[in-house]
């Protein structure tokens, strides 16, 4: 049956929406209402035994103990763990038996994404998940509330027989955008397809601004989507190119993972403050630091918010019945706030800055990749000085204001912010005069601040609204992978003790590919063990924009190549020897969904058609 | 857990009648129903048919007049959102810690800096669940003419209160009014009568 919704689902690091608008039959005409994008109040937990709609789920599950007794939902009423806001609220209270930033989890190469990780160092009653099945539970959860409080019951309206359009960052590669899909089919979702969330942010602005957007976004511009979120920074530039008289939206470049956002500037705050508690002498314990950190964020909101506060003050309050006597006061100044948050995280640095990078030690302790450098701006500055060429052969583009001169960076002329952080006016501006000033040095026009609205929900809107664009309502973003791909191929040459073979990295999938396409087949043939796993190095590129599929590097710029998890591929013994070893050739394409799919083409095969898909999300061997 | 208000005692002990108190505040200001019965039972009328099991609470009301005659179970009282709001603003605002504990001992400073916590929390659980609005639209301080016919539960007369409508006079008060109230929905765990839970730490 065909769906009677698009849902847009934003699965955030620490929160989650959905948004959903009707899937208006493409018979209906030009002359038919526009289809509203409306936000599903997701049912949940927020204390124990009490249920409340809220438009955010916030991304923790907790796992109680057996005395906690169940924690029932309205549709379950056995449940043995906790999604949303009670998780949360439980997690501050036994940090061990909750699971957060799964996300972050879920695209890092290092550990097992499928195998029982979360939460990190859980004591032994809890059963630990996989970064997967985290997701996998808070999308079940918001299709279990959308059953519950809109298809009731109808199968027509059933979440498992609607659209859904799911949100990654921009910077998910694709091993992460399989995992993503697999947790979203564990879901029960069975038509889902994804989509970047800068790029959902874009299709949410123009949803809101409805026709009016082509006056704010011209044939030239290059709109700079800035989204700063609760635990990643991500980057993204889409060029307006003028095609055959129409407006085309192409996303040309997309930036590196960055585990960096509000929860890290919170926790800065919250450190800054008790350094200034520990020099009067006071102590805090763990309970009073968490306290802490959410005191510290109310006042730096309060503080981004109203320029004419010079101070917000700050009290913890003591944790037992007797508020007065136990409460610890103290308060945040406009001044912390400027040198913690705007200087630490947003400073005026040229535009030459790029992050500094420290080298890690040799034993790390398992835990996130977090960015090693906070300040946003250089990461920023690293992206568009990376990115300086991406309009240098984009067809039918021609840069605004005439400043057609190639720079050291890429110039955008336009700018949406994203993310919960961006509601802040001091390191939104901070943020646009840094961009603002590397243009003028560059002789470049200053960007423009493109109006968005409700930060926290644009992705998921603008998710639903791609959802409806898909459906030949409205334009689409066009742009493909952001990446290449390649595998790396060890170069046959005369073993030298001490001496790591040479490398190269042999192009699988080119920059740009579309979804439902197939690259090229390369000729080169790899040899494969039949019946044993068999890994290849891979690696992708955001910059490479020229290799086509079997192009063979036997050297790239540092930097130009990054290397991602390693595939694996396990031929089958049917038809074939255990131990022989087979020539394969591999090829790329670009399913419906979006994720990138790899198979192994046996150079004679053994029955027509023969194929196998190789897996993606390997473990690296290092870890 | 306070005495259940439906105790056979004739006379309240003190903090029963405090808690009651809130109890009353709340559901008359969000239940329109239950503000009528009040209202009616303040005045001394045996209110109306016998309270429809649903609302148990109505019940209760009329103690000031004369005992119950059989004691209420707690479960009848039912998960009131009069509790559950009460279990909010003190799960987001602590209030009902700062209620109960005697301040007379403590500076203004300490309160004021305690106030803080209260009013934050207690305003954002009340925002985010309540939609509040004032009764009259204008200005405190102006004009306003009252027609014949206006709404005593909106409007309170005061000072030389007499002759007919319309009455001409200063606004002084805006009023408040709930346009929308909503709560959580109880589910299986859920304790009406626990306000805050006892905190253990392992």
């Amino acid at each position: 049956m065909s769906p009677r919704y698009v849902l847009g689902i934003d699965l955030g690091t620490t929160h989650c929406a959905l948004a959903f608008a009707r899937a208006l039959d493409a018979d209906a005409g030009a002359g038919a209402a526009p289809a509203r994008v409306e936000v599903l109040e997701v049912p949940q937990l927020v204390a124990q035994g009490m249920v409340e709609a809220r438009a955010l789920l916030p991304s923790f599950l907790y796992v109680p103990v057996e005395g906690e007794g169940p924690q029932a939902l309205p549709w379950d009423p056995e449940r043995r763990f906790v999604v949303g806001e009670h998780a949360r609220a439980r997690g501050l209270d036994a940090p061990a038996r909750l699971v957060a930033s799964a996300k972050s989890w879920l695209c890092h190469p290092g550990v097992d994404r499928r195998g029982p990780t979360l939460p990190l160092g859980a004591p032994e009653d809890v059963e630990k998940i996989s970064p997967v099945e985290a997701s996998w539970r808070y999308l079940e959860h918001l299709g279990e509330a959308w059953d519950f409080a809109v298809a009731k019951g109808d199968p027509e309206l059933a979440f498992a027989n609607q659209e859904v359009v799911l949100t990654v960052p921009a910077s998910f590669d694709a091993a992460a955008r399989d995992l993503t899909v697999e947790a979203a089919v564990a879901a029960g979702i069975e038509d889902v397809t994804l989509l970047e969330e800068p790029q959902a942010a874009v299709y949410a602005w123009i949803d809101a601004a409805g026709e009016a957007w082509r006056k704010h976004l011209l044939p030239g511009d290059v709109l700079l989507v800035l989204d700063v979120g609760g635990g990643t920074t991500d980057f993204s530039a889409i060029a307006a190119i003028d095609r055959e008289g129409s407006l085309e939206l192409v996303r040309i470049a997309v930036g590196d993972h960055i585990l960096l956002g509000g929860d890290n500037m919170d926790l800065a705050l919250a450190h800054v403050v008790r350094a200034k508690l520990a020099a009067d002498g006071k102590e805090l314990d763990r309970w009073q630091m968490t306290a802490l950190t959410f005191a510290a964020r109310v006042a730096k909101e309060r503080l981004l918010g109203d320029p004419s506060l010079a101070a917000a003050p700050i009290v913890i309050a003591g944790r037992g019945s007797k508020l007065l006597g136990g409460s610890i006061r103290t308060e945040l100044t406009r001044e912390e706030i400027a040198r913690t948050l705007v200087e630490g995280f947003f400073p005026a640095v040229p535009a030459s800055a790029r992050p500094a990078a420290r080298p890690r030690a040799g034993l790390t302790q398992l835990g996130l990749p977090y960015a090693q450098d906070a300040a946003v701006t250089r990461h920023l500055a690293a992206f568009l000085g990376r990115q300086a060429d991406a309009t240098a052969k984009l067809e039918g583009f021609t840069p605004r204001g005439g400043a057609a001169s190639r720079g050291s960076l890429l110039h955008p002329t336009a700018v949406l912010f994203n993310g919960g952080v961006m509601k802040g006016d001091a390191l939104r501006e901070r943020l646009l005069s840094t961009l603002n000033a590397w243009l003028e040095a560059d002789g470049a026009p200053p960007a423009r601040v493109l109006p968005s609205g409700d930060l926290d929900l644009a992705v998921a809107r603008g998710a639903a609204a791609y959802g409806l664009v898909r459906r030949g309502r409205g334009l689409r973003i066009r742009g493909g992978t952001a990446r290449a791909y390649y595998v790396g191929v060890e170069s046959a040459v005369p073993a030298v003790p001490g001496l790591e073979p040479p490398i190269t990295a042999l192009c699988l999938a080119p920059f740009g590919m579309e979804e439902g396409t197939e690259a090229s087949l390369p000729p080169q043939e790899l040899g494969v063990v039949v019946g044993e796993p068999v890994r290849f190095r891979f690696f992708g590129s955001s910059v490479r924009r020229e290799d086509e599929a079997g192009a063979e590097l036997d050297s790239w710029k540092p930097g130009e190549l990054e290397e991602l998890a390693p595939i694996e591929i396990t031929l089958p013994p049917e038809g074939r020897r255990e131990g022989d070893v087979v020539p394969v050739r591999l090829r790329a394409s670009i399913t419906e969904i979006g994720t990138l799919l790899l198979e192994a083409i046996p150079s004679q095969p053994q029955k027509p058609n023969e194929r196998w898909r190789i897996e993606l999300s390997v473990r690296s061997a290092e870890a | 857990m306070p005495a259940t208000p439906a105790s056979p005692e004739p006379s309240l002990p003190l903090a029963t009648r405090l808690w009651f108190a809130w109890v009353c505040f709340f559901r008359v200001l969000f239940d329109p129903a239950f503000a009528l019965r009040a209202f009616r039972a303040r005045e001394l009328e045996p209110a109306l048919p016998p309270a429809p099991p649903e609302e148990p609470a109505e019940v209760v009301k009329p103690a000031e007049k004369k005992a119950l005659e059989k004691p209420d179970p707690a479960a009848e009282l039912g998960p009131g959102p009069a509790l559950q709001l009460l279990a909010l603003l003190q799960r987001e605002g602590r209030l009902v810690d700062f209620v109960e504990q005697d301040i007379a001992a403590f500076s203004d400073a300490d309160v004021g800096a305690v106030a803080r916590v209260v009013h934050e929390g207690c305003r954002k659980a009340l925002r985010d669940h309540a939609k509040l609005a004032p009764v009259r639209s204008e200005e405190e301080g102006a004009q306003v003419t009252l027609p014949a016919g206006f709404s005593p539960a909106e409007v309170k007369l005061s000072g030389h209160v007499g002759g007919s409508p319309p009455y001409k006079g200063v606004l002084r008060h805006r009023g408040w009014r709930a346009e929308e109230l909503r709560l959580p929905t109880p589910v299986a765990g859920h304790d009406p009568l626990v306000i805050a839970p006892a905190e253990v730490e392992l």
